[in-house]
């Protein structure tokens, strides 16, 4: 569970990053922190696993407050897998690349074997065991980052900005991904500007403007009040836009599914027919 | 990393920032010759407080201040390696003509530090540019050198991001001896050179999808010209070069530990003539 109270942050050149944060995240939930650029979102989530420690404030994961562990510490519980796969990439194979943080914990060698083969295998990386992560196409480096994450099997995960650069195909599986991991129970955020994807996950969302968290509910009900998004500067899903464009007929207001929208709208049409 | 926060330029509007940079940077030359050419405490003193009123006036004090501290560790090295050597060719005894000449030798350093920075404070690297180009630098070197200027910034930035993806996968920095300590920094580097290596190809297509280098002759938006200041500080600084090279041949420098051991003298008199 991670808990946040009144936090606040200042970068070193003045900048008000975050203006008194108070959340909870309870353990196998999906959250997505939205909100515009500047917002606060990534200063938020590196406070998760101790990158930044609050000027203000407590962070607590699992009730132990951050500025009493180490980062690599709390990263053993709380995975970060950063936005440009690039900023960490630097082993001659991939499976070197996803060996460095299992070895940094102390992991054995036989155990890290395992988890190598089951990243891999969890990512549809095999094939590229003995490749030079150099080689890869973006979205595979990308896929790789997540990997060398999802390695030791962290109980939370943070993904900054996952579906930049990916195609629609990339995406649905990182959905199908996420879905299976919030099976197990596992704690996903994600840092996300991406309205659609969203919208298809429908997960728990948190809107954030100047410092500040402005909405905490579900994505069904965030990204239908178009007076909040105009807030957060964010344009809702095209399906939401839809219905809030149709206000003759009648229609609910929070769908952002486009196989309900289709339902809702078939059903309209047929009562239309007879 | 705080002496290069003491040379990074921060805009700010002032008589000094307006300067031209050539005349500026012949200053800085002047300020590092006449350090160089005096070894005495005294006129390093006063060189050291010649440049604070361009300080204030640049409004630069807290980077200034900075760097000056930023240079304290090497100035603490400069003053003990020359101090140990004077000691022992004293024959193991602390001589005060010693004390004050390792003193000179390091304000020396602190002088030159000072001035530069300075200079770095104050020019923005699109002034520094367009001064070497109408000094009839190559365009290529000049743009190679701005652009240099301009990405400090942006990889520092990198590198602190890269750094924290680093630690967010168990890397801890500070751990282990000191071998190991130098490896933990190779997943740092990769990353960082891979990056500025794609970056650099990726501004190489950009300048050239912009047509870059098509004439040979280029205009500038913007022309350096020559300002009442700048004629001022070309005065102050032939004054200053003109009166250091005057003293240093005409005149004796006294030393301070003279001056002060007279006085110490003068003093005892003192007393005991009012005794």
């Amino acid at each position: 569970m991670i808990e946040v109270k009144d936090v606040y942050f200042s970068y070193q050149n003045g900048v008000e990053a975050l203006k008194g944060v108070s959340l909870t995240i309870k353990d196998g939930e999906f959250v997505a922190i939205m909100g515009q650029n500047g917002a606060g979102k990534t200063t938020l989530v590196k406070h998760f696993n101790g990158l930044l420690k609050p000027a203000k404030g407590q962070v607590l994961i699992d009730g132990v407050d951050t500025t009493k562990r180490s980062i690599a510490e709390l990263s053993k519980d709380v995975g970060f897998v950063f936005q440009n796969p690039d900023s960490q990439l630097f082993s001659e194979t991939v499976e070197d690349e996803i060996a460095f943080a299992l070895k940094n914990f102390g992991y054995e060698t036989e155990v890290i074997e395992k988890r190598i083969t089951w990243a891999l295998n969890l990512l549809n990386l095999t094939q590229y065991r003995k490749t030079s992560p150099f080689m890869l196409s973006g979205g595979e480096r990308k896929r790789v980052a997540l990997a060398s994450i999802l390695a030791w099997d962290p109980k939370t995960l943070i993904l900054d900005e996952p579906t930049i650069g990916q195609d629609y195909e990339q995406k649905e599986k990182l959905r199908q991904f996420i879905m299976q991991m919030r099976t197990q129970q596992k704690t996903i955020i994600a840092v996300t500007h991406d309205v659609e994807f969203v919208a298809e996950c429908n997960p728990r969302v948190l809107l954030m403007r100047e410092g500040k968290v402005i909405a905490d509910g579900i994505a069904t009900r965030i990204l239908t009040d178009p007076e909040i998004l105009t807030q957060a500067s964010i344009v809702p899903p095209q399906i939401a836009q839809i219905f809030l464009e149709l206000p003759g007929l009648n229609l609910q207001k929070d769908i952002i599914d486009v196989y309900e929208a289709a339902r809702i709208l078939q059903n309209i049409l047929e009562k239309r027919g007879r | 990393m705080s002496v290069f926060s003491g040379l990074k330029f921060r805009k700010v509007y002032s008589p000094i920032h307006n300067l031209d940079p050539r005349i500026k940077f012949i200053y800085v030359c002047v300020i590092f010759v006449i350090a160089i050419l005096y070894s005495e405490l005294i006129p390093l003193i006063v060189l050291f407080f010649l440049q604070v009123p361009f300080v204030l006036l640049a409004r630069v004090q807290r980077e200034w201040v900075r760097s000056l501290r930023g240079a304290g560790y090497l100035a603490a090295l400069i003053f003990f390696t020359n101090f140990i050597f004077k000691f022992i060719g004293a024959g193991y005894t602390i001589l005060p003509y010693d004390v004050e000449t390792t003193i000179g030798l390091t304000l020396r350093f602190v002088v030159l530090v000072e001035s530069f920075s300075v200079f770095f404070l104050t020019t923005s690297p699109d002034h520094l540019g367009l001064a070497l180009e109408q000094t009839r630098v190559p365009y290529e070197f000049v743009f190679a050198f701005t652009t240099a200027v301009r990405f400090v910034p942006v990889l520092a930035e990198e590198a602190q991001t890269i750094m924290d993806a680093q630690k967010a996968r168990g890397l801890e920095l500070e751990k282990g001896n000191f071998m190991k300590r130098i490896r933990n920094y190779i997943p740092i580097l990769i990353p960082l050179i891979v990056s500025a290596i794609r970056r650099s190809l990726e501004l190489a297509e950009a300048m050239e999808s912009r047509a870059w280098g098509a004439t040979k002759k280029r205009t500038n938006l913007y022309a350096l010209k020559m300002r009442k200041g700048d004629f001022a500080l070309i005065a102050i600084t032939a004054t200053i070069l003109a009166a250091a090279i005057y003293i240093r041949l005409y005149v004796p420098v006294p030393m301070l530990h003279d001056i002060l051991a007279s006085w110490t003298h003068t003093a005892k008199l003192l007393t005991i003539t009012l005794l």
